[in-house]
C-alpha cells in the first residue's frame, strides 16, 4: 500500500512520521486480512445490507428548510449568504 | 500525391436533466430555482452529521417514464451507490448515484438532419443528486447549496453522433420529448439541462474510435454546437499536422470561442463506488410500470401525425405547431374553444409566433388565451370584423389581454355590412373614378381592385370586403 | 449494601413520586453534584459544567405529572455521537469544534416524547472508532472499578457513567461491539438492537450498514424500558424496519424453561482469558439451573469476522467521514485552494486512529483493490450471516463471552491497532449479521474487574435476550455491586 497516495485520495496530508507509522501498522492489518483469501466465495452473493428491505420511498412533498441564519451560524466562513472557500481553480 | 484524408467524428453526450418534482431527491426542501442563496437547505442536503437520504418516489417515476419514452429497458432491480470525490459543491464529498444497476438501459432517440433520419442509441439512464452551485470572486469562491439535492437524471448516449449539427438535433429532440413528458421544465437558463461531451475523430476506414476529449459543463445547445465545431476541427488539425490527441478534459470558452485543456488534476479520479448503505434497492413490479406506461403523455411525433391525420393540417403546419409543447397546447385549447383547425393554425403560426418573437416572450408571458383566439376567429368568420381589424384586436389581446368583443366595441372596429352605407360609398367611388369604371368595363379586372380600395378607404377599413365587392360588381356588371 | 442514590430508571421514578421528600430539581442537582465529583477522575462526560442541569431544567416542568410518560423526568445520558438540538455534537473529535446541531436525532426526540431529559455529552472514541475510549480528543475515560484500566469503547463514557451511578441510563451506539464491550468492562448492561430496529437518523455515521443505537443501563429491565421508547420505524431512516414493536417488559420473568441456548464452540476457544471463561461457564450453569436447555453449536466462519468487519466498516467510514471538510460546519484550516484546505483541516483535526481507518477504508475501495478486499468481505459477510441463520434454527439464543479479556490497562494496546481489533472478535459478528446482542454482568476477575456475558439472539428477537438476561440478573447480584470510583463510594 502506498500510504501517501491513498491518504491523498482521502484528502489527508500526512507528516513523514505519520506516513511511516501508518505504513507499518496498516501493512500489518492488510497482512492479517489476507486470511480471507483462501475462502472460496465464487458462488456467494455479497451482503451490502443485513436487511430484507426494498422500495422504501418518500412522497414528493415539500416543506421549508432551516432558517438561513441558523444555517450560516455553523459556517466556518461566510459572506453574502454564501459558504466561502478558497478560490476554486478549474 | 495522396488523396486528402477524411475524418469520421464520434460524439457521445452525457446529458444531465433536472427533474420537475416539488421536493428534492432525499429531503423535503423545495425543488425550485431563483431563491436567495442557502435558503432552500436543511441538514440532509447540507450533509450534516447524522442525516440520511430518503428517496423521493416521484424522482424514480419520472426517470422510469423518461426511459419508457426513449424506449429503454426498465431494469427490474436497481440500486444506488456512493461515488466519492472531494469538491466544495458536494455536501457529503460523495455523490449518491447509480453505478452498475441504473434504472434504465438501452433505448434511442431519432433525429433528422438535412432530411436524413438517424438513430442515436441510448446507453443508460440513471438517477442521482445535483450538486451545489459555486460562485467565483476575485480571490475566493462561494457555495450556494439550494441546488444540492435536486433530482438529476443522467442520460448517456452511445458515441453515435457524427457532427455538431447532429448533437444539436439530438439535444433538441431529447428536450422536446422530456418537456412533453412533463419530466423537466427544460429551461436552459435555469440549468435544467446540462451536458458533458465526449468527442473523437478518426480517419475514415479506421475501425476503433480515436482518442477522445471531454468537454464539461455545457449549458446551452448553441454552446454545444459551437464547441463541437471548434473541437472537431482542432482534433483534425492536430492529426493532419502529424500530432496525437491527448485524452483530457477541456473547457469551452464561450467568449473566445475555443476549448482549452483544464488544469489537470494531480491524480486521476478514483471514485471508489460502493452500494449506498442508507438506501435499499428499488424493485419495479410490472403492474405499476404498466400503469405508468399507459399514462404517458403524447410525444411530439405522435402529435404531429395526429394533427395531419385528424385535423387535416399540412405537415409543415403540424411541425411548426408541435415544436414547442406550450404552443401546441395553446392551439389545441383554441380548437376546444371552438376554433377551426386551419384558421387557428394560421393565426398561431403567423401572428402568435411573430408577436412572441418580437417581444422575446414565452407563451406564459403573453396575455392572450386560447379562448380569446377562438372568439377572434369567430368574429372574423361571422364577418363582424375584417382581417386588419382582427390583427389590431389580436395585438391588444396579446399585450394587455381582454375579451375580443369588448376590444372590438371599444375601438369601434366592427365591420359595416349595412346595405345603405355600403351603397353610398360604392356610388361615390364610381362617380369619382370614371376612368377606372371604363377600364374595368373594357376588360381590365385590376381596376375593380382599385375601386374596392377606394370604398375601403372611405369606410376607414370598416366596410365588409366581400359585400363591397358584390355591390361594386352588381353596379358595374349591370 | 442498598444503594443510597437512585441509580436506575425505576428507582429514579420511584424517588420522584415519593414526594414531598424529592422533587425533580433537587434530584437533578444531586446528580449534578455527583457528576461534578466523579467526572474529573473518570472523564465520562465531555464539556461537563454544572450549568447543564440548569439548562436542562429550563424547559421542563419541575413537577412532572406522575405516570405521564415511561421516562417522565428521567435524565438520560447521550453519547457524543448523537445529535441533540442546540447542543454540540463533537463525536469526541476536534473536527466538529464549533458545530451546534440544529436537530434532534430520532432517538432523542423519542426520549423527549417519553418525558426524558437528555443530559450531557458522554465521552467516546473519536467517531466511535476504538475499543478503549483512548481515541477521544477529550481524553480517555477511566474504568470506575480501577482507574488504571480503560472503560472500553467506543461508548466508554456511557458505560462508565452508568456503572459509576452518574448517569441513570444512557444511549450508546454499537458498530462492532461499542455498547456491549464497554458495558462488560464496566459491569453494566448494554443492548445492541437488531439492525433496523432503532432509527439511525441523527447518529453520526461510522459504518452505516453496521451502526445501531441502544441502551446502556444498570439493569436489564431498564434496557427493556429504553428500547421500548426508541424502537420502531422512522420515516427519516430508510433502513428502519416497519415491524411492530413488542412489549419488552412484559416478557421479563424469572424462568428460562422451554428455551434452548447454544454455546458456539468458536467463542470458547484458546485465547480467552481463563477467568472470563470461568465466569461465563458459571453463568451458563445458572441459566441451565433456571430451566434452559444448553446445546453446543458451531459458527465456523467466526475466525473471518474481524478481517471482514474491518474491511467493511472502514470502507463505509471513509465515505461517511468525507463530509468533514470545514466548508459548511466545524473546524477549518485555511489553504491556498480547497484541496489544500481540506488536507490541512483533516490532517489537523482528525486523530490518528480515525486517519488510519480512513486510509484503510479508502484503500480497500480503490481501483484495483475493490474486488480483492471490499467485495470479498461482503461475500464473507454472507457466510457469517448464514452461520447464524443455521444455528438459530437449532436454538433460541447464544451464550458467549463479550470479550476475550477484562478491561485492558490504559495504553496497553494503543500502539498495536491489530491487537486492538482482534479483541472485538466476539462482538463484530452480531453487527455483520444484523442480529441483536445483550451484555450482562456475570462476575469479576480476581483483580476486581467486571466480566460480561453476551446473549445473542436472532434479528428482532430482543424480547428473548432481554428475558434471558433479566432472569439471569435476578438470580445473581452482580448488578447490585457499586464501583470504588462511583457515586455510592464518593458522595456523602
Amino acid at each position: 500500500m502506498d500510504v501517501r497516495y491513498v491518504a491523498h485520495l482521502a484528502r489527508l496530508s500526512l507528516t513523514d512520521e505519520e506516513a511511516g507509522l501508518f505504513q507499518g501498522q496498516l501493512q500489518h492489518v492488510l497482512d492479517y486480512v489476507q486470511e480471507l483469501s483462501p475462502l472460496n466465495v465464487a458462488d456467494v452473493e455479497p451482503t451490502a445490507h443485513a436487511l430484507p428491505l426494498q422500495n422504501v420511498f418518500r412522497a414528493d412533498e415539500a416543506a421549508p428548510g432551516l432558517p438561513h441564519e441558523q444555517v450560516m451560524a455553523n459556517a466556518p466562513q461566510a459572506r453574502n449568504g454564501l459558504f466561502m472557500v478558497p478560490r476554486i481553480l478549474e | 500525391m495522396n488523396a486528402p484524408v477524411t475524418y469520421k467524428v464520434s460524439i457521445g453526450l452525457e446529458t444531465h436533466v433536472q427533474l420537475r418534482t416539488r421536493s428534492k431527491i432525499w429531503c423535503t426542501c423545495p425543488n425550485r430555482f431563483g431563491r436567495p442563496p442557502n435558503t432552500d437547505v436543511c441538514p440532509v442536503c447540507l450533509g450534516y452529521p447524522g442525516t440520511m437520504p430518503v428517496l423521493n418516489a416521484a424522482a424514480v417515476k419520472q426517470t422510469v417514464c423518461a426511459g419508457l419514452l426513449l424506449g429503454c429497458t426498465i431494469n427490474y432491480r436497481s440500486k444506488f451507490d456512493r461515488k466519492s470525490y472531494f469538491y466544495p459543491d458536494m455536501p457529503k464529498n460523495y455523490q449518491i448515484s447509480q453505478y452498475d444497476q441504473p434504472l434504465c438501459t438501452g433505448g434511442a432517440v431519432t433525429i433528422e438532419v438535412d432530411d436524413q433520419p438517424r438513430t442515436i442509441r441510448i446507453q443508460r439512464i440513471h438517477l442521482e443528486e445535483d450538486v451545489a452551485k459555486n460562485v467565483h470572486f476575485a480571490d475566493v469562491s462561494g457555495v450556494d447549496f439550494n441546488r444540492a439535492g435536486t433530482p438529476l437524471m443522467e442520460i448517456v448516449s452511445e458515441p453515435d453522433i457524427e457532427s455538431a449539427d447532429e448533437a444539436f438535433a439530438y439535444l433538441q429532440a431529447l428536450k422536446q420529448m422530456l418537456v412533453y413528458g412533463g419530466i423537466t421544465d427544460g429551461n436552459l437558463e435555469e440549468g435544467n439541462i446540462r451536458c458533458d461531451i465526449n468527442c473523437s475523430v478518426r480517419p475514415v476506414g479506421q475501425q476503433e474510435l480515436g482518442t477522445k476529449t471531454e468537454i464539461k459543463n455545457m449549458n446551452t445547445f448553441k454552446g454545444v454546437h459551437r464547441s463541437l465545431t471548434y473541437e472537431i476541427q482542432r482534433q483534425i488539425d492536430v492529426l493532419q499536422a502529424g500530432g496525437r490527441i491527448t485524452q483530457e478534459t477541456r473547457r469551452w470558452d464561450d467568449e473566445r470561442g475555443v476549448t482549452s485543456a483544464m488544469r489537470s488534476k494531480e491524480y486521476a479520479h478514483d471514485y471508489r463506488y460502493f452500494p449506498e448503505p442508507d438506501l435499499v434497492p428499488v424493485v419495479l413490479e410490472e403492474s405499476p410500470l404498466e400503469t405508468w406506461r399507459a399514462a404517458l403523455p403524447e410525444m411530439p411525433a405522435q402529435r404531429r401525425a395526429r394533427f395531419v391525420a385528424d385535423l387535416g393540417l399540412p405537415p409543415y403546419d403540424a411541425e411548426v405547431l408541435v415544436a414547442d409543447k406550450a404552443v401546441a397546447d395553446f392551439f389545441e385549447a383554441a380548437l376546444a374553444a371552438g376554433a377551426a383547425p386551419k384558421p387557428a393554425s394560421n393565426w398561431v403560426m403567423t401572428e402568435l409566433l411573430r408577436a412572441l418573437g418580437e417581444k422575446e416572450w414565452t407563451l406564459a408571458e403573453a396575455r392572450i388565451t386560447p379562448e380569446n383566439l377562438a372568439r377572434l376567429l369567430q368574429l372574423l368568420e361571422e364577418g363582424q370584423i375584417n382581417t386588419p381589424a382582427a390583427k389590431t384586436i389580436f395585438s391588444a389581446c396579446f399585450e394587455q389581454g381582454g375579451d375580443p368583443v369588448a376590444i372590438m366595441q371599444a375601438k369601434g372596429l366592427s365591420q359595416v355590412s349595412d346595405e345603405g352605407a355600403l351603397t353610398a360609398w360604392v356610388d361615390a367611388a364610381i362617380a369619382a373614378h370614371p376612368k377606372s369604371v371604363a377600364d374595368y368595363q373594357g376588360g381590365k379586372p385590376a381596376a375593380l381592385q382599385f375601386l374596392m380600395g377606394q370604398v375601403m378607404r372611405a369606410s376607414r377599413g370598416k366596410a365588409n370586403p366581400p359585400k363591397v365587392l358584390a355591390a361594386l360588381k352588381a353596379k358595374l356588371d349591370a | 449494601m442498598a444503594a443510597r442514590f437512585p441509580s436506575t430508571i425505576a428507582a429514579w421514578r420511584q424517588a420522584l413520586e415519593a414526594k414531598p421528600r424529592h422533587n425533580l430539581p433537587s434530584l437533578l442537582a444531586n446528580l449534578a453534584s455527583a457528576i461534578d465529583r466523579c467526572n474529573p477522575g473518570l472523564n465520562c462526560y465531555i464539556d461537563w459544567d454544572g450549568g447543564e442541569v440548569q439548562k436542562a431544567l429550563g424547559g421542563i416542568d419541575p413537577e412532572p405529572r406522575p405516570g405521564a410518560g415511561p421516562l417522565e423526568g428521567v435524565p438520560i445520558g447521550i453519547k457524543d455521537v448523537l445529535n441533540v438540538k442546540d447542543q454540540p455534537c463533537h463525536c469526541a473529535s476536534r473536527i466538529l469544534e464549533g458545530y451546534i446541531s440544529p436537530y434532534d436525532a430520532t432517538v432523542v426526540a423519542r426520549l423527549r416524547r417519553a418525558g426524558a431529559i437528555p443530559l450531557g455529552r458522554l465521552n467516546m472514541d473519536e467517531f466511535a472508532m476504538g475499543s478503549t475510549n483512548e481515541n477521544s480528543a477529550y481524553g480517555p475515560v477511566r474504568n470506575p472499578w480501577n482507574k488504571d484500566h480503560v472503560a472500553g469503547g467506543s461508548s466508554g463514557g456511557a458505560a462508565a457513567a452508568v456503572a459509576a451511578g452518574v448517569a441513570v441510563a444512557a444511549l450508546g451506539t454499537d458498530t462492532g461491539g461499542s455498547i456491549r464491550q464497554p458495558a462488560a468492562f464496566c459491569g453494566c448492561v448494554g443492548l445492541k438492537p437488531s439492525y433496523g430496529r432503532v432509527s439511525r437518523y441523527g447518529l453520526t455515521a461510522f459504518a452505516s450498514s453496521l451502526d445501531q443505537v441502544g441502551p446502556v443501563t444498570r439493569t436489564v429491565a431498564d434496557a427493556a424500558t429504553l428500547l421500548q421508547c426508541i424502537a420502531g420505524r422512522d420515516p427519516l431512516d430508510t433502513t428502519s424496519l416497519d415491524v411492530p414493536v413488542p412489549d419488552y417488559t412484559a416478557a421479563l420473568g424469572s424462568e428460562l424453561g422451554g428455551l434452548k441456548l447454544g454455546l458456539p464452540a468458536e467463542y470458547f476457544a484458546d485465547g480467552v482469558d481463563p477467568e472470563v471463561t470461568r465466569a461465563v461457564r458459571a453463568a451458563i450453569d445458572e441459566c441451565r439451573r433456571l430451566g434452559a436447555e444448553i446445546i453446543e453449536v458451531q459458527l465456523p466462519h467466526t475466525r473471518y469476522a474481524v478481517a471482514t468487519y474491518y474491511i467493511i466498516a472502514t470502507a463505509e467510514a471513509s465515505a461517511n467521514l468525507a463530509r468533514f471538510d470545514g466548508v459548511r460546519y466545524g473546524a477549518r484550516v485555511a489553504g491556498q485552494d480547497p484541496l489544500d484546505s481540506y488536507q490541512r483541516t483533516r490532517a489537523t483535526y482528525f486523530g490518528p486512529e480515525v486517519k488510519r481507518r480512513i486510509i484503510l477504508g479508502t484503500y480497500v475501495l480503490s481501483s484495483g483493490y475493490h474486488d480483492a478486499y471490499y467485495l470479498r468481505a461482503q461475500k464473507v459477510r454472507t457466510l457469517i450471516r448464514q452461520d447464524f441463520e443455521r444455528v438459530f434454527d437449532q436454538c433460541d439464543a447464544l451464550l458467549t463471552p463479550v470479550a476475550p479479556t477484562t478491561a485492558y490497562r490504559l495504553g496497553e494496546r494503543i500502539d498495536d491497532p491489530l491487537q486492538m481489533y482482534l479483541g472485538d472478535i466476539f462482538t463484530v459478528t452480531a453487527n455483520l449479521a444484523g442480529i441483536c446482542g445483550l451484555s450482562v454482568p456475570c462476575g469479576f476477575s480476581t483483580t476486581g474487574l467486571p466480566i460480561g456475558l453476551q446473549i445473542l439472539g436472532p434479528a428482532l428477537r430482543e424480547a428473548t435476550i432481554l428475558q434471558i438476561g433479566h432472569a439471569y440478573e435476578q438470580a445473581t447480584n452482580w448488578s447490585a455491586q457499586h464501583p470504588p470510583h462511583g457515586r455510592e463510594a464518593i458522595q456523602s
